[in-house]
């Protein structure tokens, strides 16, 4: 089996450690005996296929690396459609996840969305920093920490989890993130994924079954450190 | 008499502070400040000959100290935060501390490292003459924000100060565009001297027009030889000029073609170095004592400080990715057999936010002469799986930093490393010390 995983633009939406999330998903394949390939597509590059990719992730940045993107990406916009409503695994992080829904409204600007998500964003006053646990149906405890000023309002989609501990998508609906489709959006950041392998390993689980619809389901693996770094963080945090 | 007042409280705090074993950086300058909050607006009186600010991400305090150094070795009265406290409270805790009982403060120089962020209100109280920005990088996001807002506030600092001089890192594009507001003294290195690797370069892109820069080489993260293809920004011309550079042990280079020798190690540390050899010129006080200067300096704590058990122990601190991937190089060019331990903290000071270890090179520590690798500090589950995830195995998981040395010193490496981040270094080198107390150096 082999897993391909498109990294959009990581030489813009790079500003916390991303590497760490695609550094999780290539690794709990490859110990699977799973082969992995992880495909950059920067700035330089003119153009991308989405045609044999299994996953796409988009990181975040900063505001104006952000527009960049946003602009770039506008002109695949439909090519991004059909891979979502294909089930494409999409995992959007940060700047990301605020590109995936309608706008994202500034003081002084609007920046236009893809309309993946039937969401919008407007910034707030205060920025909202500081670690995270969430309650999450797809896979339990999510812990993470959140640098955002925008305040993102979901509508009727299915949030990524409740917020046990943090400000979650606006600091008022007690959620965060979206779960659509096969997409997974979160304003988590950088190494979220090392310290969830329940999540990461949902996300690879739909992207192989997607591929491969005969495959019966991710072996286990020894998460002990994961599971310790994650009951860490939910114990410091959540009991308060 | 309100000033004195303040003073004399600030003085008792001191003392206060000394009896109960508190090393007091910065709590006395800001009781001081509450009694009377124009106290650092004094000091421009109080400088004879002229005030030195030193900002930049990384290699503030050992630039500012050495400054202090150079310019205490010609005979002159300094005032210096040498404890790096580098807020309002900070220089107004120096002034508390030296000023005479009677409220009075004379120094023919003083050397100021402030935090970049601060730099807009205190010089509505400090006139700096001479301000050196060392570098800009990525650092603690969730408390300073992203590089961008760290220069908005640097520029609007500098438009202050009429007739500044700006000593700039003419190597880093982001310092670079700052000697558009004041005049400039650039200084730089200008050869390649590292294995050019595709490390993070947050500073890439060309901060006049946006576009991304290209390289001719570069040492580390976005320093180098760099110019922008559209607008044309490039590397200025440098004034204070290092080639011919050795990475051994004393390190060598040269400096305008004078030669130098250092004891202590660390690429990054000859960009201090020449920044304070462009302040003495700028400063006009003269450099053909630097040499010597540089031989006799001893570095702040945890700046590669070696501890001396009965195999060397040496104690880094580095705040950030840039910092840290500095650091692991220089542990890298050590080739004696070696044992690494990695404590990472998160505590308001370190950043609570421990992404950013994602953005090191930790996989580097990994090489042929890597003995034990040993983690520690709050976050020590993090930086763990940071290695899991490079398939790098940790020897030993503790949270106390004792163990970890322990080990060490029982194992059969020639050498060990402490690489810290901010708030894990003075219990770091308190352990060490107690350690070489008990004759743990048997």
């Amino acid at each position: 089996m082999n897993i391909k995983i498109l990294h959009l633009y990581p030489d813009l939406l790079n500003l916390y450690g991303d590497r760490g999330n695609i550094a999780c998903m290539t690794k709990r394949l490859m110990w699977r005996g799973i082969d992995a390939e992880v495909i950059t597509h920067t700035c330089d590059d003119t153009d991308f296929s989405l045609s044999d990719i299994d996953i796409v992730f988009i990181g975040g940045g900063s505001d104006r690396e952000q527009k960049i993107v946003c602009h770039r990406l506008l002109e695949h916009k439909e090519m991004l459609h059909d891979f979502v409503n294909d089930n494409g695994v999409l995992v959007a992080v940060c700047g990301g996840y605020q590109l995936l829904g309608k706008y994202y409204k500034l003081q002084d600007e609007t920046i236009e969305g893809l309309e993946i998500l039937d969401i919008y964003t407007e910034q707030g006053k205060k920025r909202l920093i500081g670690n995270v646990v969430l309650d999450s149906d797809i896979a339990g405890k999510i812990v993470g920490f959140e640098n955002h000023g925008g305040r993102t309002y979901i509508g009727n989609h299915t949030p990524l989890g409740k917020v046990v501990y943090g400000y979650g998508n606006d600091d008022k609906s007690g959620v965060e993130g979206v779960v659509y489709k096969n997409v997974v959006a979160t304003y988590l950041h950088g190494p979220l994924l090392p310290k969830n392998p329940k999540l990461c390993d949902y996300i690879l689980t739909n992207a192989i079954k997607r591929k491969y619809p005969e495959f019966e389901g991710l072996t286990p693996l020894c998460d002990t450190l994961e599971n310790t770094a994650s009951e860490y963080i939910i114990n410091r945090f959540s009991s308060k | 008499m309100r000033k004195l007042l303040a003073m004399w409280a600030g003085k008792l705090l001191t003392i206060a502070g000394k009896l109960i074993g508190k090393k007091s950086s910065s709590s006395p300058g800001e009781f001081a400040l509450k009694i009377c909050p124009n106290l650092v607006g004094g000091l421009n009186k109080s400088i004879k000959k002229g005030i030195i600010v030193t900002c930049g991400t990384n290699g503030k305090t050992t630039t500012n100290n050495l400054i202090a150094s150079a310019l205490e070795a010609k005979g002159y009265k300094v005032l210096c935060n040498r404890l790096g406290a580098n807020m309002l409270n900070g220089i107004a805790t120096v002034m508390v501390q030296e000023s005479g009982i009677f409220g009075k403060l004379q120094a023919d120089y003083a050397c100021l490292e402030i935090d970049e962020a601060y730099t807009p209100i205190v010089f509505d109280y400090v006139t700096p003459d001479v301000m050196i920005i060392t570098n800009l990088f990525r650092d603690q996001l969730d408390r300073y924000g992203e590089i961008d807002i760290t220069s908005d506030i640097l520029k609007r600092a500098i438009k202050k100060v009429p007739n500044l001089k700006l000593i700039l890192n003419g190597d880093d594009p982001l310092c670079v565009q700052f000697g558009q507001l004041a005049k400039g003294y650039y200084y730089g290195i200008s050869e390649q001297v590292l294995p050019q690797t595709n490390d993070t370069k947050e500073g890439r892109f060309c901060p006049v027009c946006g576009e991304e820069q290209k390289y001719n080489y570069y040492h580390y993260s976005q320093l180098g030889d760099y110019y922008c293809p559209k607008c044309g920004f490039k590397r200025p011309h440098i004034d204070f000029d290092v080639t011919d550079v050795k990475l051994e042990t004393p390190m060598r280079f040269k400096v305008n073609n004078k030669p130098m020798t250092i004891n202590y190690k660390g690429f990054y540390n000859i960009y201090n170095l020449v920044a304070v050899y462009g302040a003495m010129e700028v400063l006009g006080e003269g450099t053909d004592d630097f040499g010597s200067l540089l031989t006799e300096y001893k570095p702040q704590i945890g700046r590669m400080q070696e501890f001396a058990f009965k195999k060397p122990v040496i104690l880094s601190l580095s705040k950030n990715p840039a910092g840290f991937n500095q650091a692991i190089s220089t542990v890298n060019t050590d080739k004696r057999k070696k044992d690494v331990i990695i404590a990472i903290n998160d505590k308001v000071n370190d950043g609570r936010d421990v992404s950013w270890i994602w953005d090191v090179d930790f996989e580097k520590i990994q090489d042929e002469n890597l003995n034990l690798l040993m983690t520690t500090g709050i976050r020590l589950y993090d930086i763990s799986l940071r290695f899991k995830y490079e398939d790098i195995k940790v020897d030993l998981m503790t949270q106390s930093m004792r163990e970890a040395v322990g080990r060490a010193l029982s194992s059969d490496s020639e050498v060990c490393y402490v690489l810290v981040n901010y708030t894990a270094l003075y219990p770091t080198e308190g352990v060490l010390n107690a350690m070489l107390k008990e004759g743990e150096n048997r």
